[in-house]
This record gives C-alpha cells, structure tokens and sequence, in this order.
C-alpha cells in the first residue's frame, strides 16, 4: 500500500506485522504458516471493518488524495479519441478546466473536467483545479458547442471551489457561475454530472447542472468547504473533520437529499487504489444513464432537469400568529 | 395585508447606549448614557451622528459621507412601492433544520427575533408609480441574507409568478452566501432559482437586479447577476469570494474599493450605480421603457 491515510494505520501496521513474521521464519527456517493464516484472517476482517464504516471526514481525505485520479485520468480510460479543445474566446484558456470531444463506446460526446494537477507544478499552472471565469466560460463554450450538434454532455467534478482571487473577481467570477447555472438549465442534450473528488461550493455547482447527478462512493459534495465552514462557525479551521460530520457532505448523504441519482462505488480503499476498476464503473454508469435519457426530446430533457432542481430544498409553513416578531 | 407589515415597529442600527460608554476609559462612565435609545444614529463609515429620523428622513443614506446604510425588507418595500396593494407571496414559509445541524433550529429563533422578519427574504407584487411588478427582497438583518431553502423556494416561486403573469421582476439582494447549517440544500438554491430565470429570460421578462450591500457567495453567484439589467447601490460590496479569502490566497492587500459597485461598475460587471433617491424613479423609467409598445 502507498498514500495511507491516518486511519489506514492499523492495516499498515498489521501487514508489516505478517511480513516480518514471513522474513523471520524464512531466515531461521520456521514455518509459521498457521500463525500467518491466523493473522491474514484478521486482517482481512479489520479490512472489512475499516472500509465498510468510513466516516463523512475520513472521505473528505480520500475524496482530497493526492493520488486520486483526476478527471484526465478517468477521461483517458473511459472514452476513446479524446480530442482536447481550448480557451473561452474572450480571455484565455484556464487549465483548471479540460474539455473536449471524444466517444463513448462509439458516440460521439462532449466531456469536461476540473482538472486538479498530478504535481507542484501542474497544480500551479492548473489552480488546483479551481477555475478562474475563463474556465467556467470555456465549459460554458464547449457546452453550446455540443447543444449546437446534439451531442450528450457528460462532466467531471472535482474542485475545492471556484478560484477566489482579485483577478477572478475583476473578471466577474459571479457572472461566469451564474450564467453557467442558467445556460446548463436550457441545455436540450442529456447532462451527466460525476463528481469524482471535491465538490467545492458554486465552483463545483457551475459545471453541475445535469438531468443525472452521479457521485463517487468516497466524493464529497457541500455549498462550502468543511475547513472553510469550521473556520466561520466554529472559528478554527482544525475543526474540519467535525463540519465534515455535521454538513452531510458524503455521496450517501446527497442520495438521501435526492440531490444525486446514483452512487458509484469504489475500489476497497477508494478510487487510488484501482484507476481501471474505478473507469470502469463510471463508465458503466454513464451508459446506462445515458442510454435512458437518450428517448427524451430537447423539451423534455430541459424539463426533466428543470424538476430535477425545482424539488430540491426543505421548508415549513407557520401561521401568522405563531410567529415572534418584535413589538 | 401590506398595511400588517408595517404596523410592526422596525429596528434600526441604533446604537445601544452601552456601546457609548465602551469607547471611554473604564470608570470614566459619561452622561451620555442618558441618551434615548434609537433617538440618534451613528454612521458605520464616518462615524458622524444624526437624529434617528433626520437620516429616516434621508432614505438612511448619511447626509454626511453619503454612505448607503443597510435596509431591511419591510424598508425597501416601503421605499420603493407605491403604498397601497402589496400582495405578499408565501409568508408563512419558515426553514427547518433538514441536516439536524448543531445550534441552526435555535439561531434561526434568534435571527427571528433580533431582525423581526420570518427570513431573510420577502417576496410579492405590488406596483412602481401604478406599473405592477414582481419583486423580492432580501434582508441581511436576517442570518447574515443568507440563502437556505426557504430563500431559494420563495425567490424561486417569485420567479414563476413573474413568468406566469407576464410581469417584470425585481430582486433587491443582499447576502452573506450560502446558508451553510443547510449545506447542499443551499447550495442547490442557486440551481433553481437560476433554471427558474432561464424559463423567465426565455419568455421574454424583465429581470432588474438591484445589488445592495452587501452581496456575496452563492446569491452573487446566481440571481443577483443574472439580471438584465444589473443595478448597485453606491459603496454596495459586490463580489464572489470574500475580501479576507483573496488576501490569503493572494498574500497582498485589496486596495479599499475592492469589490465596490464603483469597481464593479469600472471592471464591465453593472449597468448602473444609483443613489437610493434615484432609485425607485429609475426603476420605474426602466420598467415603462419595457412596457410601452412603439410604433417601429
């Protein structure tokens, strides 16, 4: 195992545990077969034990970890012929976002991502994945480009939010994200949205307005960031792994709020461990969504995303009486 | 039912007399004590002093610095409507805790009852200078204008009305973001009430967006910009992310006007910055601009 995360330690420690126990008894000629199968048995079960009960904040680790595929790492095992396009035609072109045409299982689609780096450098150039206005605005392009030749919209989430800086602001970081939010909700070609990693506020929102809203069993989703909630609510930020409980920022969570349709599971351990059997689920999914949506006409696609959203939010009534207004 | 709304008596940023006697040296408590509550406000800006009623008088913008002070709901309502026939939408929605998020079912009591108001919103129609016209309104007195469901749902259902009876909309922000003891739910306000103004822009509405101070996050992400017609108050702080988040990412200082609608207006982001007098005449020019049918 490599990148283990801090609750991974008992696995990490049990496993050195039965492989000194192997060198040992191949050095001096013991064999301890049986105490091997015991411990092998053990592990297994703390295995199970550990990776059945993750917490919404161990998730958020999983869901930030730095070997997690990104969204060219999945696109690169999911489709064929990827071919990447560039830049919003109005300022630049923002590497935090990737987009292109390419096929899925031979259909011709549109496909975009928040783009995390693999490295120092790539995260530089890349923003850590967090998108100035040029980025939501090249998504934004490309998505008109494939309304314009009906083909199906298919986008990955992974960003710890929208990138918050003067030049974002004086570019109108708002704008792009609102415009975005409206021109996702006319869109007449089936949108699937997969959030793979980080659902970070109205950064991650902008590109997610899909008829089918699918997560990675280890993603997170939430309006804010569980550090950046700590820090205002609580004001310390090393409360994050406690928002991360109290915010229902996890995949399950969001299925309950009926804010996503489907969970896609991981490999044991999270996405990292397996890129081909994590692609391989996405892509399995993406198909059967796709092949469902793809009886609807544009009017209907539109409508069925439009209710989509309507229904989303928990609310009561009050009578006039029962309320405390001041006097 | 407009009348109700204003039978209650409003509080306004008064300064509370303890807060006097804490800018002096302790032990030299000073007669100013004595001052009536609310009878005097202090400009957050300048610091100049008027009589209460005096900058009631003038709108709440200071006579001194010009600074726009914060209204609620009940206020703009009143300042920017014809009086009589506001037909309120929805007063009765309340939030309920749907994450069972620790201390949100009693701040939101709190909120209730330190601002008056049910949420941070109010929405309905009433008319500009006889033109009917949709609105809504939002409160910063109220949690911070931050958008939970309830926010999202009555905007959204302001929207709908707008588009069914043909009307023009108006939305007065103000907000701090997203309401982050409903966290997701929040968050996907700004998906609805945004897919809500699509089928309106589609349709041919007027959508005037009026930014006031201040608008950030989530309601700056989706509504407040998506207007037709994007209109601040001046001095309004009008942005996505926060002042204090850019700092950090950036390790510089913002120069003042940072994020003002001045700034906003000079970076291509706002049609127009109008002064609160201005503005319900401007307003109104803009709405009859929309309805009057020419002979071309």
């Amino acid at each position: 195992m490599a990148g283990e995360l801090p609750f991974e330690k008992p696995l990490v420690e049990m496993r050195q545990k039965i492989n000194e126990l192997k060198q040992f008894g191949a050095d001096k000629g013991i064999d301890f077969s049986d105490e091997i199968a015991r411990l092998e048995e053990r592990y297994a079960q703390l295995e199970e034990e550990l990776y059945s009960n993750i917490t919404a904040a161990q998730k958020m680790h999983l869901a930030r970890h730095h070997q997690r595929p990104t969204s060219l790492d999945l696109i690169q095992l999911i489709f064929s012929d990827f071919i990447e396009l560039h830049g919003d035609r109005l300022f630049g072109d923002d590497l935090a976002v990737i987009g292109g045409l390419a096929k899925l299982n031979g259909t011709p689609v549109t496909v975009i991502g928040q783009q995390r780096g693999k490295d120092t450098k790539d995260n530089i150039a890349r923003f850590f994945g967090s998108a100035h206005p040029e980025g939501f605005r090249k998504a934004l392009r490309l998505m008109h480009q494939a309304d314009k030749f009906k083909r199906p919209i298919i986008t990955f989430i992974d960003t710890k939010g929208a990138y918050p800086g003067n030049t974002a602001e004086e570019r109108g970081q708002s704008e792009a994200i609102a415009r975005n939010l409206r021109e996702m909700a006319a869109l007449g070609v089936p949108v699937i949205c997969v959030v793979i990693g980080e659902g970070g506020s109205g950064g991650a929102l902008a590109m997610a307005v899909g008829n089918r809203v699918l997560m990675l069993e280890h993603a997170i989703y939430s309006a804010i960031s569980p550090n950046g909630a700590a820090s205002i609510l609580w004001k310390d930020a090393s409360k994050a792994d406690q928002a991360a409980e109290a915010m229902k920022i996890t995949a399950k969570d969001l299925l309950e709020f009926e804010v996503i349709e489907e969970i896609v599971p991981e490999p044991k351990g999270g996405a990292h461990r397996d890129y081909e059997a994590t692609a391989a689920a996405i892509k399995d999914s993406l198909a059967r969504h796709l092949g469902e949506l793809s009886g609807l006409d544009s009017a209907a696609l539109k409508e069925d995303r439009y209710q989509k959203f309507r229904k989303i939010g928990k609310f009561a009534y009050e009578q006039s009486s029962h309320v405390s207004v001041i006097d | 039912m407009f009348k109700d709304l204003f039978q209650k008596k409003r509080k306004y940023a008064t300064i509370p007399s303890e807060r006097v006697g804490r800018g002096s040296e302790p032990g030299e408590e000073r007669p100013r004590r004595e001052i009536p509550e609310g009878l005097m406000n202090k400009c957050p800006k300048c610091g100049s002093i008027q009589y209460s009623k005096e900058l009631e008088k003038n709108l709440k913008v200071c006579p001194n610095c010009g600074h726009h002070m914060r209204l609620n709901a009940l206020e703009r309502i009143q300042m920017t409507l014809d009086d009589a026939g506001f037909e309120e939408f929805d007063s009765g929605m309340v939030s309920v805790d749907p994450l069972q998020f620790p201390g949100y079912a009693n701040k939101l009591e709190q909120q209730a009852l330190k601002s008056g108001l049910r949420e941070a919103v109010i929405t309905g129609q009433g008319t500009i200078e006889g033109l009917p016209v949709v609105v809504a309104v939002m409160s910063f007195d109220f949690f911070t204008g931050s958008m939970g469901s309830v926010v999202g749902e009555k905007i959204t259902r302001a929207i709908e009305i707008a588009t069914e009876r043909d009307l023009p909309l108006i939305i007065f922000s103000t907000s701090g973001g997203a309401r982050m003891q409903e966290s997701i739910l929040s968050l996907m306000q700004m998906a609805k009430t945004s897919a809500a103004l699509s089928r309106f822009n589609e349709k041919g509405g007027l959508y005037i967006s009026v930014i006031t101070d201040p608008t950030t996050g989530g309601v700056s992400a989706s509504f407040a910009t998506l207007g037709d017609i994007n209109i601040a108050e001046p001095g309004a702080v009008f942005g996505f992310a926060g002042r204090i988040v850019i700092e950090q990412t950036i390790r510089q200082k913002l120069p003042d006007d940072f994020q003002t609608a001045e700034f906003n207006l000079a970076h291509g982001q706002l049609d127009l910055v109008v002064h609160r007098k201005e503005l319900r005449q401007m307003l109104y020019k803009l709405i009859e601009m929309h309805t009057v049918k020419g002979g071309y």
